[in-house]
Order: C-alpha cells, then structure tokens, then sequence
C-alpha cells in the first residue's frame, strides 16, 4: 500500500503527515507536487494542512484549482480513500468533493490548543478502527475552522450519518464550552455520501506519539491502513 | 522625507538629512575621493546608520566572549552556528524589530518574525522554532498610567501580537516561547525581539561571501516596490517625537507566503551544489547585501538596476538600492549553472533573475538605464565605517533611604490577597490568551511549549532518516528594571536566568544569543548602562560557558527625550542528549515530595536594611507597594553553575518528576505555577527554613534557586545528589490532591487559599485586562 500527501504551495503541514505515515506508523508514503498530471501509485491521498496559496482570497479556493486536483476528483470518483486535514478539509470544501465552507473562527482568532472529539460513525474506512462514542484528544490550529453549510443539507448530513467527528467538552458532553470555532452542530469532520472522502478540522498527525501529549490521532490512521488492506484483500 | 530624484546635487544639508555628520560626510568624501551622488549618499546613509553599521556599540561589543569548542560560527554572519552533535548544527540568532512595532504594530513584528527567519535560512539551515520576546507599556491604568495610554498599549500588544502569530503560522515554523513584561518605560518604546533557531547539516552551512569572479548574481523573491525606505537610517537609528506617524511609510510589509516559497525554493537551490553565496535582503535591502558580500568576499560587484524586478514603475536607483521589500535574497552562483538554480525558484513561482556579476577590484558598481548610478568600494563602505568611542558618565549615584524601599509587615501576616493580586498582574498572570494564537506545534518537534516548562523544548529529527535522539531547549530572558537599578547586575542576571531555565528543562547550556534595547547612544548615561551591561553579559558568559554567537543592538529606543529601561535580552540555547529526558514544571502526582534546590548553600543574612533594598527591586515591591527602587539581588555564577549542573544530573537519572526555577515573584508563585500547569494538584508547604520576613521567604527573587518534585523513593537519591553538586536541598512540602493551596511560615499560613481562586486570578486576567473598555 502507498500514501500520497499532496503538496501546495504553502502547505506546511505536509512534512508531519509524512512523519507520521512514514516513521511512526512505518508505512510507505510519498510526496505528490501540485503541478502533478497524476497520483502516482498511491492508494489513499492526504490533503495536508497548511496555507495553500497563502489563503489569498479565500481559504482553499486557489488550490483547488491546482493541477493535481483534477486526478484527486478522479481519484475520489472511482472511490478512491481522500483525506482533507484543516487547510486539506477546507480545500475539499472548496472543489466541491464535501459539502459546506469554513467561516472565520467564532471568536476572531486563531486558536492552536488541543480539544476533543467523539467518533460519530465507525463504518468509514477513516474510523472503522475507533469505537463509536470513543473521544479523542487532538490538536486544532486554525483561523477558520467554523464550519457551516445550509439548513437542509445539514439535514441530510445528519441523515445520511456523514457526520463522523464532533467536538465535545473533555468528558464527553455537548455543551458549547468544547465547541472551539463556533462550528454548526459542534461538527469537527463530515465524510462525502459515499464515504470515501472525509475532512476534518483537527490535525491527527500532530497527535501519533505520546511525547507529543497525545496518541489519539493514530487510530485515524490505523483505520485507513486498515481499510486498505482489507481492500487489497477483498475479490475484485 | 521626500525621496530625492537622481539629478539632486549632494550637498552636506541634504547628507545632514539622511543622518552623516559633518564628520561622516567627510569620510564618504575621502573614501569616493569626490563628492558622492545622491543615490550613493543613500547608500551610504544606510550601511553607516547605526543599525546597520553599529558604530556606537562595537568598541563595546567586541569585550563579549564569543569563542567556544562548538561554535562553528560566531557574529558577524547572518545568525551564529553551533555543532549540536551527530554531524549538525544550529543556527540561531535573535533580533529586534522595535521602532516599527510602535508605528504600526501588525506590519512592524510580523516583518520582524520575517527577516529572523530569512537571517537562518540563509545560512542554508531550516526554521525549526521562534520565540518571542515582547515589552509593553502598562496595560492596565494605574498611578502611573492613564487609561488613555493604557489603551494604547493594548493595541500595540494586539497588533504585535497578530503580526508574531499570522508569520510564523502561515510560514509553517511554531512560536515556543517567549516572555511578555510589562513597564511604563515601554509604553512609546515597545520592544519586540524575536529569536529563530535552524537545523543543517554541518557540511551545508552557507556563508554570504561573494566569491568567484565572473560568477552571476542572482536576485530572488519578492518584487521590489517603495515600501521600507529608510527603515534601518530613519527608523532604527532615531529616536521618536511628535512626528513619529510620518514614519508610517518606512514600516516594511511582510508576505509569510512569500518567504515560505523562498524557503522552499533556496533549500532547494543549495541542494543543487550550484549556489556560492547568499544573503537576505532585509535593513536596506539590495545595498547591505551587495556591499556586504562583497566586502566579505573581497570582490567587487556589478548589478544592473534594470534586471532587478519591480512592482512600481519609475523607481529611481536610489529608491531600489534602498527599498526594504520584504521576502527577498540575493545569491551568487557558479558560472555556467545559473540555469540549474533560475529553474528551481522557476518550480516554487518566484522571480529570479541573474542581475550582475562578482568582479574583480573590490569596486561596487550600479547601472541603471546604461548610466553608472553609484561606484563605491565595497569593503570601506562595510567595514571602514565610522567607529565611536561615544563617551560615558554614570549617572550621580541614588541616594535611597529607608522611606523610598518596601516595608516588611511586621508580625504574623496573611499575604494570599497580596499574593492574589501578584498573580493576577499581567506580569505574572497566565499568558495563555496570546500563545494560543500562536501555531506551537507545526512540524510536530515541540515537546515542551509556552508555558510547560521552564524552556521551550524542540526535538531533533535527524533529516535523513528521521529519528529522534537529541533536543534543543531555548529560553528568552531579560529584566529592564533590574538593569535600570543596577546595569551590570541586571545583564549577569539575564544571563543566568536564561541558563537557569534551559538547566531547569533539562538541557546542558552551550551558546547565547543577544538583543540589546537601549537609548540614545548620544546620552553619555545610556552609554554607561551600555558598557556595564557589556561587562555583566561578559562575566556571566564566560563563568557559565555559553559564548553569545551574534545578535542585535538596537538603539535610540526613546521617544521625546525618556529612554527605556536599558533591557539586554538573552537568548540561551541548551543540548539535552536524551529528548525523553526533557523535564516540565507541572506537578504530576499526589504524594510526590517537593525540594527546594539553592546552589549557595549561604546562610548568611543580610541586615534588615539591604533585605529592604533589596526587596524593593523585585514584582511584589512594584506590584503591592508601588515601589522600584533599591538594588537587585546579589548574583553568586557559581552558585548557579552548581545548581545547574545539579539540575542536568536530576534530568540525566530521571530522578525527578517536575522542575521550576524560581525567578518573578519568588517561591510562592513559582509553587502555584507548578499546581497549575498540573492536572488539578495543589500543595502544602512549609518555609520555615527561610530568611525572614515573610514577604522576603515568600517573594525574594534571588538566583540560584529552583523548586523540584520527587517520588518518595527517590528522595535519599535526590539528597545526596544535592550533597555531591554543593546544592542545599531542602523538602519543604508535597503535592497534593486537596482543595487548598497552603504555605506556612514561621508557624501560621502565610498563604491560605483555594487553589481555584489563585488559578482563576491568574488564568483570565490578561484576557479580561485586554478585552476591558
């Protein structure tokens, strides 16, 4: 198996999902540039966080019209696994692979703390690892992490069990104060109808390794390598 | 200032308005050997500007140690290198960004945070980690402030604060640390010093010398527009009065993106073998890095202003030569590969151009539109600038008495409402509000973050195969007030205490870096200050081994004649061999045993008067009582060399669970900022060993000292570690699970209180100071 993490100009958090891929979790891991006609070999892409294009205009809304998008939206179609991690998710938004757009933080600022959230749903190949209910401890670092679509497509989100991370306080609980950004509904990751594409606000790969104050992020990713090789297993 | 036409004819009015004395004018007449023109007369009103030229502080400067076994490179290059073991180095330096910051606050830090950026990455080592260290007017109105001015100084903190925060975390390097202090003296002064820190192999260290004649040079980055004109000369090298808002177009604008693709983009271009020499172009732009590599090189140089590219049409070879655009370098390449290194920047989307050669016979030479503009030798202009002995005068000895210094309370006092209102001062109160607009976690290395321990933590990713071993601590430490009482005091007590939180976390200290903040060099007592700190830096460094590698003087921080407090601000650089063995300040069991570490092992007690004077220099004097005055506490280096290797030993064993130097507000904060960086623990302790009064065994803030927490177990261990390194220990409490936090003294609470409302004092404060109307 292979992981791609796309690299924009202005990503910054490419590196770390590298690391975390790569020397933690010991899994084969490439870097895919921008401008590249295609996705090389890889089996699952990660959308890194970051600054892509600097945020000029709107967050997101430059890069999705980045050469390698147009194999990322091929890649998803066929039911390829996408992963869009804050400026990732916020890219994703932006081409249309997820619904819904990132409004500025609710109180103005940027905030860079860990939080928590609960796994929603644990039938996607990003959560089929975790339990439901389980909550995770993993850092957010964003100016624009308020999450926010129209009244009847959260709806269908809801419906549809797209909702997959929400923010909850330390215990586990729904009240405003674990709600960091103003996110509608507390959302802090949503997958597409066919769940193979998903974004989320928090940054897993800043959570893989204790010594970094929380392992929790792993299992994000353990779900994914699971899935693939369930995958590689399944008749085709 | 109007920028001036090429055809102006250079008279010693017009050099006078640039900033050259009449003495100066006389040393670019001897050096041209004619008159200059007027774009040569911007040139060299720059490189002979106090902040770029240091005419006033180099007699001084070069009293500093600034050799050692692992410096690799020491001032005089864009950033110090150190060896740091395993075949790498590090490259750091911190530097100022202070006239700007008050001019206009967003533009004039995030530059800030910009050009120390580009200061490592030149030199061919990657960003790893910033810190911040800021000073603020009075944010709070008081006696001494008015809520106007108060006002004021909340806008600038913000402002500063967003400019730190939008560089480095669209950059994509985390801001670790930092201090943020507070004084009147700063409110029309603030300081902003920012220090970044790189990683390289040692082999891939680059230095800023031209070199190779007929090889190209290279222009890279950024546009070149009209912003920053005679930021360095008219900025950084004057002093502020009523017209300080005409300033405004001096203040540079930064483009973190920008500088993200040039990191990127130069990485890469080094990589490629093909690049001989590069240099930023940060004070004065295109002249310092022409001149400057030049004379390093001892070559000539040769551009043509046509090739430089620009965002403004009609700019005049005086305005490119002096524009401080940002996000921009400036590199020679080898002859015949210039294609290898214009395709790299070419892949990131930034303009490179070849815009001259190196060249033979020492000569700098400007074309523009086929015209000669400017003809200069390089290494007169870099290096036979005007040197000052600027001369010197202590100012008259304070005449302080008994009524000008605190006053001990007399009897058995509760001091937690005292206590209270210390925590909550934006001095000593939880900074959280402003680090959590930082990113401290990108590039997943932070192990110990703002506030978490007593330095900030980096580990070290070996960038081949990306294993861990080592990790870097670095700490930012200066006290204005003390080197306002006491200069030469001051400055050794910056020193240690920046040494002191590096050994707290665990690291051995090795090198420092320094930004010197003071007044006008033309006041003989600023001169004085000066000269005494340079002596205090000097003794401290060199007792404790920690070489300084370079760094920043900034002067002329005054405004309508009142200077700042003289602030030296250190930046200390620490090894831990073992990053697992890094330690934090919070408290992490019920039951664990508190020790109080001091490295002089002195019982000796002072009279009652030298305790008041004393007292009287430290944050509850300023605080409760209103009261600076008297003198800094006396500083024994090998008292706190033992401890500080005390301190390497404890981590080195894993012998302790927690460690926290004591420095602003004495023990009792110190123990209440380990219950709080803990998970819910509080404590009970006793200080009856302690000097009395009770404020002094509470609050004095005397060196040397650090408070550890220890598994019962380990205790015996602890002890005669503290034997073997002639470290008093003492155990004077334990950590706890209880609602309270207590400390006793001389048989009754001294400080009684919920642990609660101590933490909520001090964890809200300076955001409800910022947010208040």
């Amino acid at each position: 198996m292979k992981f791609g993490v796309v690299v924009f100009p202005g990503s910054n958090c490419d590196h770390d999902a590298f690391y975390a891929i790569g020397n933690v979790l010991h899994k084969p891991v490439e870097f895919i540039w921008h401008q590249s006609e295609d996705l090389g070999d890889s089996d699952a892409v990660i959308l890194p966080g970051g600054f892509a294009y600097g945020d000029y205009l709107r967050t997101g809304a430059i890069a999705r019209f980045s050469p390698v998008m147009k194999s990322v939206e091929k890649f998803a179609n066929g039911g390829g696994m996408v992963l869009g991690i804050c400026n990732g998710f916020q890219i994703l938004l932006e081409a249309g692979l997820l619904p819904g757009a990132m409004m500025r933080n609710a109180g103005l600022r940027y905030i860079c703390r860990h939080v928590h959230m609960r796994v929603e749903q644990t039938d996607t190949p990003f959560t089929n690892a975790a339990k439901k209910g389980q909550i995770l401890r993993i850092p957010i670092a964003h100016n624009d992490g308020n999450y926010s679509v129209e009244e009847a497509t959260l709806d269908e989100l809801e419906r549809n069990r797209q909702i997959i991370f929400r923010y909850t306080t330390p215990e586990g609980s729904d009240d405003a104060s674990g709600n960091p950004n103003g996110s509608m509904n507390n959302i802090a990751g949503i997958c597409n109808r066919e769940r193979n594409v998903a974004g989320l606000m928090p940054h897993p790969e800043r959570a893989v390794e204790s010594a970094l104050n929380s392992a929790d992020g792993l299992v994000i990713f353990q779900s994914m390598i699971e899935a693939l090789v369930g995958a590689a297993k399944a008749p085709a | 200032m109007a920028i001036a036409p090429s055809e102006i004819k250079v008279t010693p009015e017009i050099a006078a308005e640039h900033g050259l004395t009449s003495d100066e004018y006389a040393r670019v007449r001897k050096i041209l050997g004619r008159d200059p023109n007027i774009t040569e007369l911007g040139i060299f009103s720059v490189m002979w500007s106090e902040h770029c030229s240091y005419k006033s502080s180099k007699v001084h400067l070069k009293r500093l140690p600034t050799r050692g076994k692992l410096v690799v490179q020491g001032p005089g290059e864009n950033a110090g290198v150190v060896d740091i073991g395993d075949g790498l180095v590090a490259a750091f330096k911190i530097e100022s960004h202070n006239h700007p910051s008050y001019v206009e606050p967003f533009q004039g830090a995030t530059t800030g945070v910009g050009g120390i950026l580009r200061d490592i990455f030149t030199m061919g080592a990657r960003p790893i980690a910033v810190l911040d260290s800021l000073r603020f007017g009075e944010i709070v109105a008081s006696q001494t402030t008015s809520e106007e001015e108060a006002a004021k100084n909340r806008r600038i903190l913000d402002g500063v604060i967003r400019g730190v925060a939008n560089y480095g975390n669209c950059f994509g390097v985390p801001t670790v640390g930092g201090e943020v202090c507070f004084e009147p003296c700063y409110s029309q002064n603030p300081l902003v010093n920012v220090l970044a820190l790189g990683i390289a192999g040692k082999e891939e260290i680059f230095l800023a010398k031209a070199k190779g004649i007929g090889n190209p040079v290279i222009y890279v980055g950024a546009k070149t527009g009209r912003d920053g004109i005679h930021g360095a000369s008219l900025l950084a090298s004057a002093e502020f009065t009523e017209e300080s808002q005409q300033k405004r177009p001096n203040v540079q604008v930064g483009d973190p993106f920008m500088e993200k693709l040039l990191l990127e983009a130069c990485i890469e271009a080094m990589h490629t073998g093909a690049v001989v020499a590069i240099q930023d172009m940060g004070a004065a732009g295109l002249t310092c890095s022409t001149m400057e590599m030049a004379s390093r090189g001892g070559t000539g140089i040769e551009i043509d202003l046509e090739k430089v590219p620009q965002r403004e049409s009609g700019m005049t070879p005086y305005e490119i030569m002096l524009s401080e655009s940002q996000e921009r370098m400036l590199l020679i390449a080898e002859k015949g590969r210039e294609r290898q290194v214009l395709d790299v920047f070419k892949k990131w989307g930034l303009d490179a151009v070849v815009v001259g050669t190196v060249t033979d016979g020492g000569i700098a030479k400007v074309l523009h539109h086929g015209e000669v503009a400017a003809e200069i030798p390089a290494h007169p202009l870099a290096e036979e600038g005007p040197i000052y002995q600027r001369p010197i005068s202590q100012p008259p000895l304070r005449r302080e008495t008994a009524s000008d210094w605190f006053v001990f309370k007399a009897g058995t006092t509760n001091f937690t409402e005292g206590f209270k209102k210390l925590l909550a001062s934006p001095a000593i109160a939880s900074k959280r509000w402003i680090t959590e607009q930082y990113d401290t976690m990108v590039r997943t290395n932070t192990l110990a973050g703002p506030g978490a321990g007593d330095a900030a933590v980096i580990r070290i990713k070996d960038p081949r195969t990306g294993e861990v071993k080592r990790a870097l601590a670095l700490s930012t430490d200066g006290n204005g007030r003390w080197c306002q009482l006491n200069p030469r005091l001051g400055a050794m007590h910056a020193v240690a205490e920046a040494a002191r939180n590096v050994a707290a976390s665990g690291a051995r200290p090795i090198a420092a870096t320094n930004c010197l903040n003071f007044g006008s060099p033309e006041k003989p007592e600023v001169m004085w200050q000066f000269s005494e700190a340079i002596d205090g830096l000097t003794v401290a460094c060199e007792e404790l081994g920690t070489p300084i590698t370079g760094g920043n003087v900034s002067f002329y921080n005054e405004t309508l004649g009142k200077s700042i407090y003289p602030t030296p601000v250190i930046g200390m650089l620490g090894i831990i061999d073992d990053a697992s063995q890094a330690l934090k300040l919070g408290f992490r069991e019920k039951g664990d045993l508190i020790v109080l570490l001091d490295g002089s092992g002195s019982t000796a007690t002072a009279s009652p008067a030298n305790l008041a004077q004393e007292f009287s220099s430290s944050e509850y004097s300023k605080t409760i009582a209103q009261i600076v005055a008297g003198e800094p506490p006396q500083i024994d280096l090998a008292a706190e060399k033992r401890l500080q290797q005390m301190l390497l030993a404890l981590a080195n064993e894993g012998l302790v669970q927690s460690a926290h130097d004591i420095s602003d507000g004495g023990i009792a904060v110190a123990l209440a900022e380990c219950c709080f960086a803990s998970a819910a623990l509080s404590t009970s302790v006793s200080l009856e060993g302690s000097e009395p009064p009770a404020e002094h065994a509470l609050f004095n803030e005397r060196g040397a000292r650090a408070v550890v927490s220890v598994k019962s177990s380990l205790l015996a261990r602890v002890l005669e570690s503290a034997r073997q390194y002639g470290v008093t220990a003492q155990q004077i409490g334990q950590v706890t699970r209880d609602k309270g936090f207590r400390i006793q003294y001389k048989g009754s609470a001294a400080i009684d209180s919920p642990l609660d409302s101590l933490r909520e004092a001090w964890a809200y404060s300076l955001e409800r100071a910022l947010h208040a109307r």
